[in-house]
């Protein structure tokens, strides 16, 4: 079958190319042109591909099928980074990797596969896909510690029949490296990527703060009340739930305390002792789900940072695509973040996490 | 594994991108890459090489009335028009075109004062702001940079009239002849153009080779990119690329004792996409033959492009940059033309394109139009 594999420059995109063609599929390769680096802004008239477009490129023209590279530029600048810095305005903690799998790669990329007379689209994720009698599921990888299940939870049933992730049941990273030497790709040792793609020099701040003067530098970190009770150095390092860089604030009168939530205007970090400071409820939005919506409420594991261990909870939909989760034992979810639901390995739906409906004091004390 | 591209089936209509090798000059560059010397060699091999190079010069020079000695090897296009905007525009006011090549957009000397010129509806350069521009009272001479025609449309700037004001005024008028070599009459010494630019691949030539041809009553101080051994009368360093330069001048000659009646082709072909609501680009100006600008209403030129290929047909899209990112046409857009200028192709006829690659394309294309969703 024709399938478009989107491929990033890394090795695991361009194994599933490779694999997919030893499998006898007409493959087509695309590569999402999505920013362009500073340093090759920096320089006048140079060409936009980075390095990673380069290997792609390399990567099929060594097994010889067609490569194509897109221009999502201004749609990732819109859906992917505009939202990721106004996520940080409100207070949130974003995962822009989630918007971009949602909206540039899994509609706009798959949109184009499918006109290319594509049946199907696979990606480097790792994760899996299980076709059942009752449907398509999604599910965890056999190698737990490179699991993308989480950012992957807003795939809509439709994008999931459409797509192919032959990496979920390879055993470990090892094995897809070995995988590319066997194939003799280029990429083969080239190193993981980290950190968000279009973060340069590991600064999500400079970002944020381009468009935001006022969220830059230091500020008051006060306590529930609205009491300073230490300083910090920028809010864009504070995540809810977080206790690490409170300096002095770390503990206040005996009490470890934690990050409950971020006024980014006033460059305020609120903070709260860790035993109170956790909910049992927290409220979703922009909710997906993989299986038909449980009107009931589904008893199920939740999962609320990209790396955590999962903890059980009861989902209650409600409205067109909200939901309530009730959790077993308290925790501190982080607005924005994503709280996704699973069975065992399947992955049933999630959303994201609404700021706290319950009244956290961020303005200052009036005396 | 290292294995080549598989040879699918294809129908090759991407001339302005680069033409098919002409046996001829295959044959011509297989000869004299076997000549062992360097033309600057004093020795027997140097004067063997020496002398297929004067050869290949005076074979392009008198092709283009032009003086053998006025005649620069380059590497190519690019080179030649960088070279006549470096060599040639000291002291001078720029006037470039807008729907110029990137080759002249991305050349020009940082320091130099430049003037962009604007195009009409059809892409066909503004007289009045040309003469406006020369006309300045207290302006400094004139180096006006205009191609003949242009690579994405094919369509052809009034010369005659541009030649007109440029002798009225003073100017340097170079011209960036690389699509219109062996496509339309072009004569230095007749059209009275001070210098002009072309490259041997764009007409079924080796890749590699190009040239820049000076007027000889054009007397001013020439700097070179590089002086390097001091070849080429010390106006471009470095030994000629002699096989590249032999199969070029050998092209040249096929080209013109055999010149392709494009236009019914290309009639059939236009013919076929207007009916299928496709829009023209530039088609009430004089244009190339050869060349066709077509532009889908609603149709990414990206997913065109693509479709195409993909059924083994190879155009192109005016603004492709060198990794393959189909960006919206800056030609276009000076033309005016909007969306458009993000949904248009070109189709550019070969010297070798037959009946049945036109009617490859047509097929083609008509179930391409007949199966998109448009996205607006």
């Amino acid at each position: 079958m024709r399938i478009l594999v989107a491929m990033s420059g890394g090795v695991d995109s361009s194994v599933v190319a490779a694999r997919l063609m030893e499998e006898g599929h007409d493959v087509i390769g695309a590569t999402l042109h999505l920013y362009t680096a500073p340093q090759q802004q920096a320089q006048k008239g140079t060409c936009c591909a980075g390095q990673d477009i380069r290997d792609a490129k390399r990567v099929a023209d060594q097994l010889g099928f067609p490569h194509y590279v897109i221009d999502a530029e201004q749609r990732f600048q819109e859906s992917v980074i505009n939202h990721f810095v106004d996520s940080y305005v409100a207070g949130e903690t974003p995962v822009p990797c989630i918007a971009c799998n949602q909206g540039v790669k899994f509609t706009d990329l798959l949109g184009l596969a499918r006109e290319i007379g594509a049946d199907a689209m696979a990606t480097g994720h790792y994760v899996r896909r299980v076709e059942t009698s009752q449907g398509v599921e999604l599910h965890r990888p056999r190698d737990a510690s490179r699991d993308q299940s989480w950012f992957l939870f807003a795939t809509t049933r439709a994008q999931l029949d459409f797509l192919r992730f032959p990496l979920g049941d390879m055993p470990d990273k090892k094995a897809v490296r070995q995988d590319a030497e066997r194939f003799g790709l280029s990429v083969a040792h080239k190193p993981d990527s980290q950190d968000l793609c279009f973060i340069h020099n590991g600064s999500y701040s400079a970002i944020v703060e381009r468009k935001h003067p006022e969220m830059a530098g230091p500020g008051d970190i006060v306590n529930q009340e609205g009491q300073v009770v230490g300083q910090h150095e920028g809010v864009l390092r504070f995540t809810v739930g977080q206790s690490k860089r409170l300096g002095n604030a770390a503990s206040l009168q005996g009490e470890r305390q934690m990050v409950v939530g971020i006024n980014p205007q006033l460059r305020r970090i609120i903070v709260g002792p860790r035993a109170q400071a956790c909910v049992s409820t927290l409220t979703l939005r922009e909710v997906n789900w993989l299986i038909e919506p449980p009107l009931q409420g589904l008893e199920c594991w939740v999962q609320m940072r990209a790396r955590e261990v999962p903890r059980q909870a009861r989902v209650i939909p409600f409205s067109e695509n909200g939901a309530l989760v009730s959790l077993a034992e308290p925790a501190m979810p982080a607005p924005g973040q994503a709280c996704v639901f699973y069975q065992e390995s399947r992955i049933l739906g999630g959303g994201f996490i609404c700021r706290p409906s319950q009244k956290i004091n961020s303005e200052p004390k009036k005396e | 594994m290292t294995t080549p591209h598989p040879q699918r089936p294809m129908t090759y209509l991407d001339a302005n991108a680069t033409e098919p090798l002409r046996p001829c000059a295959a044959d011509a560059m297989l000869e004299a890459a076997r000549f062992v010397g360097n033309p600057s060699s004093i020795h027997t091999a140097g004067r063997a090489a020496r002398a297929l190079l004067e050869n290949a010069r005076e074979t392009i020079a008198h092709a283009l009335g032009a003086d053998p000695l006025h005649c620069i090897f380059t590497s190519g296009g690019t080179e030649a028009n960088a070279l006549a905007l470096h060599g040639l525009s000291a002291g001078r006011q720029l006037l470039i075109g807008r729907t110029e090549h990137d080759a002249v957009r991305q050349s020009v000397p940082t320091q130099a004062p430049l003037e962009w010129l604007d195009v009409d509806q059809n892409g066909q350069i503004r007289l009045d702001l040309l003469e406006q521009a020369l006309a300045k009272p207290d302006a400094l001479p004139a180096f006006v940079c205009l191609m003949f025609a242009n690579n994405e449309t094919g369509v052809l700037h009034p010369m005659a009239e541009i030649v007109r004001l440029c002798r009225h005024y003073g100017a340097h008028l170079h011209v960036d002849a690389v699509q219109a070599l062996g496509r339309v009459e072009l004569s230095l010494l007749e059209q009275h153009f001070d210098s002009l630019a072309c490259s041997g691949h764009k007409i079924g030539g080796p890749k590699g080779a190009g040239a820049l041809l000076i007027q000889n009553t054009t007397h001013m101080s020439f700097t070179p990119l590089f002086v390097g051994g001091g070849q080429e009368q010390g106006r471009r360093g470095g030994t000629p690329a002699l096989p590249s330069i032999v199969g070029f001048a050998a092209a040249l000659q096929d080209a013109l004792q055999h010149p392709v009646a494009y236009e019914p082709l290309r009639h059939r072909l236009e013919q076929a996409a207007r009916s299928l609501g496709a829009v023209i680009c530039g088609e009430k100006a004089p244009r190339l033959g050869n060349t066709s600008c077509l532009a889908l209403p609603g149709q990414k030129a990206q997913t065109q492009l693509m479709r195409l290929d993909l059924e083994g047909i190879c155009v192109s899209a005016g603004s492709a940059c060198s990794s393959g990112k189909v960006t919206i046409s800056h030609v276009l857009e000076a033309t005016g033309f909007g969306d458009l200028a993000g949904q248009a192709i070109r189709v550019s006829l070969p010297w070798n394109v037959t009946e049945a690659d036109i009617e490859h394309f047509i097929q083609t294309y008509t179930r391409l139009v007949a199966t998109s969703t448009k996205t607006p």
